[in-house]
């Protein structure tokens, strides 16, 4: 009874305050605004005293004039990416030629001397040894060495206060895109993890807004996909290019393909903005932090512990399991042929539409746990169907790459082309997340048809996108 | 440093025996939240208290989930809960609702605001709206080094006087002011130091009027509530949260017991 009693007391509460709403008319909650700020700028007159003449942060003004000024802004943005990559790159090779030899070279047999020893059944040594422990030792030897220099850099630039300000810059575009600004926040915190970057999306208010930004981010390329960028940028673009320019030339392609992330990102949200999320963009104040001196050890222990061992860890986990399946696909036979091959050869006439072929097809749906695998699983395919003798020790092992122009010779022998190496750049790009971030993204939302539309639709524009270039290279080609 | 031999009597001086618990946070006696602005180095001053290594970085927004960590100081154990960064606890987007329901529902012992003491005006919009709501707060002001090297000056006591609550000032990235931001801390939660938070005064009658009437009804079913005003203003405003807590009778139950340990059970629980 008093349960009652009091639960219609509180009904009666809520009623008078709904009642009452109306009696105040619908100025009031800027009232109670006026009310906090006038308090508070009060205390604050009490409180706070400037000595001497000199403007606070004037020097941190007279930087932002430069770097967030309409003419200058842009391409200073882009000189410090394009510098970023192109340290990256250079910087990259020899490490990664130093653990590939230890842990491809020298390792790898031993291990492979250790399992005859103890007489090991082939099947079991292929799947640990030749199948888990070479794409394991892959994927270090290939992405230790860019991220151990590509995040320290970008984490000095976010300590220094560098990215909103890369966020002031891009805030009138994604408006103009009807987007919501604060996009370009989670736009950059894209470049590090999508599904960080679609967790981020919370900091945007409007539903609508957020949905575009969440849905959108698969088009900032991700930790998984810039060693892939920058590995094949490096070898194609790079390679077509005179020596002494190479370097600059591959970072520049880099670029250009993360500022076509960028691009599509500013126009798919447009096109949402246009269509199904239809709307205006809502306000924000954007507050320019000022520039701080970064604190290298911290940085260089940040980036190192939270971002590369943190990322390599997971592309480890994700390359044992992927490892064992690709041995296991290359080795289980229907017929004459292996369950790889098969799928290869239907695949290919669709595949080489696009620019792709069927090898790269084949890695992107193996590496669909992770990005990070997608080289590692093309090179292990391309020798198994090449059928390259001498290179691999068998069908579905991975065989010792000692540089940057092994891979090249196998891609090469595997007759991939430039066209070949912009599609997959292209695709890399343009493909569905990594199922983390599908599953992030379906976490975020709630909603499975709004993840099945982040999932497909980057797919769907990477296949446009790629027929397109395709078919017009080939036309000029001719 | 240089300051030292002139402190010797103080009881801070001799806070050696801050042990820093990660996140190994079970029998907790007090629960601290962190609250602020974006950007004024709440997560840096999360990783000083609990030796944890959160990802700071110099932006707004860094921070959208809430973090969690432990010490222990002079054998009470604290839970520190990092919240995001927010401008505002009025309007709606998700991390000013984690940061506000966790203020309300979570009942921190102790709410630590962390200001940026070279934009005090704009942190104290925040730290007015957070004193609404919670009795027990400490105001950080943080990133005192740079409003110095900016020739801000900020008189302390009387910040102090005016919000009612310790006032601290901290330079976190050189871990400069943390024992007596500690100190502090551990005076609220203990009940040494009793705050009389400021309320905004609000200047319409009108208003007035109508959250007297509804503070009224408001203390005959939740009387030990100590923010009614500030609950009959969002009832007001349609706070579809705080309407789904009168409705619930959730609000009275927050209220029924202080003890922290409830308190972060309740929390966890949901």
């Amino acid at each position: 009874m008093i349960e009652n009693k009091s639960r219609k007391d509180r009904e009666d509460i809520l009623t008078l305050a709904n009642t009452t709403r109306w009696d105040l008319g619908v100025n009031f909650h800027d009232s109670v605004i006026e009310s906090i700020y006038e308090d508070a700028s009060r205390i604050a007159r009490k409180t706070v005293s400037m000595k001497g003449e000199k403007t606070p942060y004037s020097l941190d003004q007279k930087i932002d004039k430069i770097v967030t000024s309409r003419w200058s802004g842009f391409p200073i943005m882009l000189l410090l990416l394009a510098l970023v990559f192109w340290i990256t790159v250079s910087g990259a090779n020899y490490p990664s030629r130093l653990l590939s030899s230890l842990l491809i070279d020298t390792l790898h047999p031993f291990l492979k001397n250790i399992a005859a020893l103890v007489n090991l059944p082939w099947w079991l040594g292929g799947v640990l040894i030749d199948g888990a422990y070479l794409s394991m030792a892959w994927v270090i030897s290939v992405m230790l060495p860019p991220m151990a220099i590509f995040f320290p850099l970008f984490t000095l630039l976010e300590d220094l206060g560098y990215l909103p300000r890369v966020a002031f810059n891009m805030d009138s575009l994604f408006r103009k895109a009807g987007a919501h600004g604060k996009q370009a926040l989670t736009l950059s915190m894209g470049f590090g993890c999508n599904a960080a970057g679609v967790i981020a999306a919370r900091v945007i208010d409007s539903p609508r807004e957020r949905l575009i930004a969440i849905i959108t981010n698969n088009f900032s390329l991700c930790n998984g996909r810039w060693p892939t960028q920058i590995l094949i940028a490096t070898i194609f673009i790079g390679g077509a290019a005179p020596a002494h320019w190479a370097g600059l030339i591959s970072a520049g392609a880099v670029v250009g393909v993360a500022v076509l992330g960028i691009f599509f990102s500013l126009v798919v949200s447009w096109g949402l903005s246009k269509s199904i999320l239809r709307g205006e963009a809502s306000a924000f104040s954007l507050e320019l932090p000022p520039y701080r001196p970064p604190r290298i050890l911290q940085t260089l222990y940040t980036s190192l512990i939270d971002r590369t061992i943190f990322v390599l860890w997971r592309a480890i986990i994700f390359a044992l399991p992927a490892g064992i399946v690709i041995w296991l696909v290359a080795n289980i036979k229907i017929g004459d042929l292996s369950l790889a091959e098969f799928f290869i050869q239907w695949a290919d006439p669709f595949a080489l539409l696009f620019g792709l072929n069927g090898v790269i097809l084949l890695a992107f749906i193996i590496a669909i746990p992770a990005n990070e695998i997608v080289i590692p699983t093309i090179l292990m395919l391309t020798v198994l169907t090449a059928g390259m003798a001498g290179v691999g020790e068998g069908a579905g092992v991975m065989f010792e790459l000692e540089s940057i122009a092994d891979t090249e010779a196998i891609l090469r022998g595997g007759s991939w082309t430039l066209l070949t190496a912009i599609s997959l750049m292209l695709f890399s790009l343009l493909h569905n997340p990594c199922s983390t971030t599908i599953y992030t993204i379906y976490k975020e939302t709630k909603s499975a048809k709004w993840t099945l539309v982040a999932t497909f639709l980057p797919l769907l524009l990477g296949l446009i996108i790629c027929f397109f270039t395709t078919q017009i290279w080939l036309f000029l080609a001719k | 440093m240089t300051k030292q031999h002139n402190c010797e009597h103080c009881p801070v001086h001799n806070k050696e025996n801050l042990i820093r618990l990660g996140v190994n946070m079970e029998h907790v006696d007090y629960v601290i939240s962190l609250a602020g602005n974006p950007n004024t180095g709440k997560s840096t001053i999360f990783n000083n208290l609990t030796g944890l290594r959160q990802h700071t970085g110099n932006w707004p927004g860094k921070t959208v989930t809430r973090a969690e960590g432990g010490f222990s100081l002079n054998g009470k154990r604290y839970k520190v809960v990092d919240l995001p960064g927010t401008y505002s606890l009025l309007s709606t987007s998700t991390d000013e609702e984690v940061a506000r329901n966790f203020i309300l529902f979570g009942r921190p012992d102790v709410t630590v605001i962390v200001a940026d003491a070279t934009r005090l005006e704009r942190n104290l919009n925040l730290a007015l709206q957070i004193l609404e709501i919670t009795n027990r707060a400490v105001l950080c002001l943080n990133l005192i080094d740079e409003a110095r090297r900016n020739q801000i000056e900020i008189d302390q006591r009387t910040l102090s006087k005016e919000l009612g609550i310790p006032v601290v000032a901290t330079a976190a990235r050189q871990k400069e002011g943390m024992k007596e931001l500690t100190r502090a801390i551990e005076e609220v939660a203990t009940g040494k130091t009793v705050c009389k938070p400021y309320r905004i005064e609000i200047r319409s009658a009108k208003l007035n009027h109508a959250i007297s009437t509804l503070r009224e009804k408001l203390s005959e079913q939740f009387p030990k509530l100590p923010n009614l005003d500030w609950v009959a203003l969002r009832l007001l405003e349609g706070d579809p949260s705080i309407i789904e807590a009168v409705r619930s009778g959730e609000l009275g139950r927050l209220k029924a017991d202080v003890s922290p340990a409830q308190t972060l059970n309740q929390d966890d629980r949901k």
